[in-house]
């Protein structure tokens, strides 16, 4: 796959203060990459430095094979959608969608035609002579991206765009956007705290703490395979548990007088790493009731607390000492008080180093 | 149930009843008061405007005048004398005008460029400048009013209305750039970067995108500039020259001017008469000044 975008040793730092260090990322063409993670870990200045809002301390940014390091954000073929729709509040949609090509000189014709294509791909056509103020939140954000589609650009960069849409709109929107990828198949930089957003968005996702990238990798594998526990506790809604323990010469996991069998896991050095380790499974790999009793690991537990979600049920209980959250089919008849098996296979889950965090 | 209930002895549904309790009667009475504290002056200053000088020196200022007569306004504004010129404070007014006129409009046009930049192209050092520009505020001008003059004489612009205009626009800037700053901070620094993503440099992000947004802030920006150049008194004397004295100095002239019996109607109609023009701005266009207050210029 050709290169899109290429970030080389990119660093920016305030004074003293450094937040981003020596990053590299490399974004293939027509790739959808989210840039995920907590508030303040750097991934909104990562956009910036992408747009050249921001200047940068050190390294190198490359566009579609052209160093654009001190290039203005205009001569970078990039379009960017923010989180504040920063919609022009004085002129009509038309002229907010025009305002770039205004500013470069293109003849009206051709302005015309491309402010016409892109409002009929986003079906804005019937709001073009309205103000941003006379339109909801979902028509503002489509025509801030309808400004980013006219000035036809190769890299599309999203900060946040639909955090302050309201649930519904949201996941719409969310469709939405994935669908305009589809059909433009340009490059895209998405970036968000959602981590939905993030699953069912990306072709990759990079995942960002303290200004360094923790993981990239697809969604399925930062799921099921994340490299550390950062990575693990951050994706996953609930979130993975987590059991304190260690493991021991003869392949078992050692928690709270609990010993489970690591028969079949993955190991990444291809054999059993012993010493203190956390051992991580998610929720909705835990098995309640009597399929569980044909897992490689299962046992009997007390259910603290119950918290019906609709069409599935999360229960609270112990194990080992150490609190487990696990989903049950909503059909699953489950009180608190009540005691039940609950089985896993260990091999799905995910073992790191106690000290680390890393993935062992 | 509540005691308010039980006494009428009713079930409370819908809106509650409104009740006259003595907090709300205690203050209407301080606006009344108040009000009235500010308004007795203006209405004793019209009245006695109108009254001849018997009527005055005979009867209470309270009184209303027995024969009302315009004949001091007209005294006021065409014929009063300023020392040894009888011309009354219509040169005055005109020298006030032109002042104003041009005054304003270039200190606000300098100083929204002022808050654009420094809120939007940090540039380094940004900071410091703002900094050193809103001390400016805080220098009591009397220190500075003898360099200005040194300076200005330099130049050739001292005793000028240039001179006068260019003391106005630099004495404004404080607060203005202040005002336009705070203004321009509260706007979505995310529209600046929209705008800058789609090629607009300094110029055409200020008049395509934050000029059309700035236009309430600059109405109140206006009224603050009128009020305080039509009210000046001191840079007026010191600075504009005998030919461009504004309606400020030439009423003082008037009032001041002590040959024969002092005529107190026509020094208050004179008086009236040079405050009309910022009056007639406030009770225009009160509530953007109120809101220019709010916005955080407090202009003294």
């Amino acid at each position: 796959m050709a290169t899109s975008v290429d970030i080389k040793d990119l660093s920016l730092s305030y004074g003293a203060v450094t937040v981003l260090n020596k990053l590299n990322l490399e974004v293939g063409r027509g790739e959808f990459i989210v840039l995920l993670g907590p508030s303040g870990c750097g991934k909104s200045t990562l956009l910036n430095c992408i747009a050249g809002l921001l200047d940068i301390s050190d390294g190198q940014i490359f566009i579609s094979g052209k160093n654009v390091t001190w290039d203005e954000p205009k001569d970078r073929g990039i379009g960017m959608v923010f989180q504040s729709y920063a919609l022009y509040p004085q002129m009509s949609v038309e002229k907010n969608l025009s305002f770039g090509l205004r500013v470069a000189g293109v003849k009206k014709e051709e302005i015309e035609a491309r402010v016409k294509h892109a409002s009929e791909i986003l079906q804005i056509q019937p709001l073009l002579k309205r103000r941003p103020v006379e339109l909801s939140g979902g028509q503002r954000q489509r025509v801030a991206i309808g400004r980013a589609l006219v000035r036809d650009v190769d890299v599309f960069l999203f900060d946040e765009p639909l955090s302050n849409l309201d649930a519904k709109l949201r996941s719409d929107l969310r469709v939405e956007i994935k669908r305009l990828h589809q059909r433009l198949k340009n490059t895209m930089i998405y970036v968000t705290h959602d981590q939905i957003e993030a699953m069912t968005l990306a072709d990759r996702i990079a995942i960002m703490r303290n200004g360094i990238i923790q993981q990239f990798d697809t969604p399925h594998a930062i799921y099921n395979k994340p490299v550390n526990l950062f990575v693990a506790g951050f994706i996953g809604s609930p979130s993975m548990n987590f059991l304190n323990g260690q493991v021991d010469s003869d392949g078992t996991f050692e928690t709270g007088g609990t010993k489970i069998s690591l028969n079949g896991y993955g190991w990444e050095d291809g054999a059993v790493r012993t010493g203190k380790a956390v051992l991580g499974i998610r929720p909705e790999h835990v098995t309640v009731g009597e399929a569980a009793g044909a897992l490689p690991f299962s046992t009997e537990v007390d259910i603290e607390l119950v918290e019906p979600m609709g069409a599935d049920t999360i229960a609270w209980t112990k194990l080992g000492g150490q609190p487990v959250t696990f989903r049950a089919a909503a059909e699953v008849e489950l009180h608190s008080g009540q005691k039940v098996t609950i089985g896993f296979d260990p091999a799905r889950g995910s073992l790191f180093d106690a000290e680390s965090g890393e993935r062992i | 149930m509540s005691s308010l209930a039980m006494q009428a002895g009713i079930e409370p549904s819908g809106p509650r009843p409104k009740q006259v309790t003595a907090a709300r009667v205690g203050i209407y009475a301080f606006l009344l008061i108040a009000a009235l504290f500010f308004l007795v002056p203006l209405i004793v200053m019209i009245m006695t405007s109108m009254k001849s000088m018997n009527e005055i020196r005979g009867g209470n200022i309270f009184a209303l005048p027995t024969q009302p007569t315009f004949d001091y306004w007209v005294k006021a504004w065409s014929s009063a004398c300023t020392g040894v010129a009888c011309t009354g404070l219509a040169p005055g007014f005109f020298n006030s005008v032109k002042i104003t006129v041009l005054s304003v409009p270039i200190s606000i046009v300098i100083a929204m460029i002022n808050g654009y930049a420094l809120s939007f192209w940090r540039f380094r050092g940004a900071e410091f400048m703002f900094a050193i520009l809103v001390f400016g505020a805080f220098v009591p001008f009397q220190v500075l009013v003898y360099p200005i003059i040194f300076g200005l004489s330099r130049v050739g612009l001292f005793g000028t209305l240039p001179g006068i205009v260019i003391v106005h626009t630099i004495f404004g800037m404080p607060i203005l750039t202040l005002l336009f700053r705070n203004f321009f901070a509260s706007l979505p620094v995310e529209l600046f970067k929209a705008a800058r993503v789609d090629g607009a440099g300094f110029w055409r992000i200020f008049f395509s995108v934050m000029l059309p947004m700035s236009v309430p802030i600059a109405i109140v920006a206006v009224i603050l500039q009128v009020t305080g150049i039509w009210n000046d008194f001191i840079f007026g004397l010191v600075f504009a020259g005998r030919e461009n004295m504004p309606m400020t100095v030439q009423l003082n002239n008037i009032v001041r001017t002590s040959t024969g019996t002092v005529e107190y109607s026509t020094n208050m109609a004179a008086t009236v008469l040079t405050g009309a023009v910022p009056l007639i701005v406030y009770f225009v266009s009160g509530k953007w000044f109120v809101r220019g207050i709010a916005a955080g210029a407090v202009k003294g």
